[in-house]
């Protein structure tokens, strides 16, 4: 079994009209041992940045605080707010830098721009970012994911029913997947602020 | 020989550093260069000097350019400058390769600095013989910056280093307004350099660059860029002015 595969999880990021939502489980295994399940795998890097990191969780939590030093540095020396795309461009060649000793996990970047523009993209653990206008997925469900997203999602949802449908594709997605689930995270970027809800899911 | 200035680590004892005002004085005895910062864009200018009629001037580059949104100007010493060009241009490569980027001008500036400001105080070097003027183009508008042999840098509406630093301060005071168009700025910088050239001024003699925020030519959505004129271009300008 890949290592990637070892502690579980489940993200997605979708685009909205004007707004970008971004949800993730919150289940922390070891294989098929449930070890937690309030484990945080979505983060906010700014105001409106959020990222999420599928994959080994002991990588989840260094990336994460390599990811603020940086973010915090880039504030300070630049006296600016990173922009979701210059960050997907730093994440990438921060994982690049462990070609060949990798970070084991896949990065899934939401956010709105300066001017309010949905922003959403993935990588593999390399690096290699897959930028879209529509959705990504990342984690052991993401064939179900994929699957969940192309039939419920559509251009142009607004903020609440970008909720409902993320929100049904995440957990109809982790029921068929043993390795995640036990509860979500659904995060809606809009201009006017983040809305945060946590989804109860199936426990068995 | 200054007993203060067997090595560049130590200050004088009212407070000096002997190599750096040595250094400032190289840069005074470098040619003239000027920048203006416009409405929608920046020029940088210089003259070109040389010892000799045989040199091929044409040929003689005194300007940079950085990455596609930043150029840079020198005067003092030449082989200074291309150090600090290679290292410039290094600096913004590897912006570039972190954040898919050019660099915001500032941010170049501050990395320049802190390498000229390293080498007054390392052991076994001195410090850069130039001071730079740097114009570039970034989120926040146009930019025109001047860099010392010390590290310090300063933000300028319009500057002048070199020679005649001083009477083109006091011209470009005289003739500077901030909403002054680019081809004005061009012109100005031009009139300042003429005030103290020693000789004819022809477009082999002086090198001028320019960035604007609007590029005109280019379709919706192209990214400034910096441009070093070249000498047909420069010839216009020079016959408007006569």
């Amino acid at each position: 079994m890949s290592i990637m595969q070892f502690n579980g999880s489940a993200i997605v990021a979708m685009v909205g009209k004007d707004c970008v939502a971004i949800a993730a489980d919150k289940r922390l295994g070891q294989r098929a041992l449930t070890v937690s399940t309030d484990f945080q795998k979505v983060f906010p890097i700014t105001e409106r940045t959020y990222i999420g990191l599928a994959g080994l969780a002991t990588d989840v939590k260094t990336l994460h605080d390599r990811f603020r030093m940086r973010v915090n540095l880039y504030k300070h020396r630049e006296e600016r707010t990173i922009e979701p795309k210059t960050f997907a461009h730093l994440v990438s060649h921060m994982l690049y830098e462990r070609r060949f000793g990798p970070y084991f996990v896949e990065p899934v970047i939401a956010g709105l721009d300066k001017n309010n523009r949905p922003f959403v993209c993935n990588m593999d653990l390399i690096g290699c970012i897959n930028y879209t206008d529509d959705f990504v997925v990342a984690g052991t469900a993401d064939n179900n994911l994929f699957g969940m997203c192309e039939s419920l999602w559509e251009p142009d949802l607004g903020p609440e029913e970008l909720f409902e449908t993320i929100s049904q594709s995440l957990l109809n997605a982790v029921d068929r997947d043993a390795m995640s689930g036990w509860g979500a995270v659904v995060h809606i970027i809009t201009p006017d602020g983040i809305i945060e809800r946590e989804l109860k899911g199936r426990m068995d | 020989m200054d007993r203060y200035s067997f090595s560049l680590t130590t200050f004088a004892p009212n407070g000096k550093l002997l190599q750096i005002e040595h250094a400032l004085a190289a840069v005074g005895n470098g040619s003239t260069s000027v920048g203006i910062k416009a409405a929608n864009g920046v020029v940088i200018a210089t003259e070109k000097k040389t010892g000799s009629s045989l040199i091929d001037i044409s040929s003689l580059e005194h300007m940079a350019m950085i990455c596609d949104s930043i150029g840079m100007v020198y005067s003092g010493m030449g082989p200074d400058f291309r150090v600090l060009v290679s290292s410039a241009r290094k600096m913004a490569q590897a912006y570039w390769k972190t954040y898919m980027e050019d660099p915001p001008v500032r941010i170049l500036v501050k990395e320049l600095a802190s390498i000229m400001q390293e080498f007054t105080q390392s052991g076994g070097v001195r410090p850069f013989g130039v001071s730079l003027l740097l114009a570039g183009v970034d989120e926040r508008g146009p930019n025109l910056y001047q860099v010392d042999p010390s590290g310090s840098y300063f933000p300028w509406k319009a500057a002048a280093i070199g020679k005649n630093m001083v009477n083109s301060k006091t011209f470009l005071e005289k003739r500077y307004n901030s909403d002054m168009e680019l081809e004005d700025a061009v012109h100005t910088s031009i009139l300042t350099l003429k005030e103290g050239i020693e000789g004819q001024m022809t477009e082999d003699s002086i090198d001028i660059g320019i960035i604007s925020t609007a590029p005109a030519a280019q379709e919706a959505g192209a990214k400034p860029v910096f441009k070093r004129l070249t000498a047909a271009e420069i010839k216009d300008y020079l016959s408007n002015i006569a």
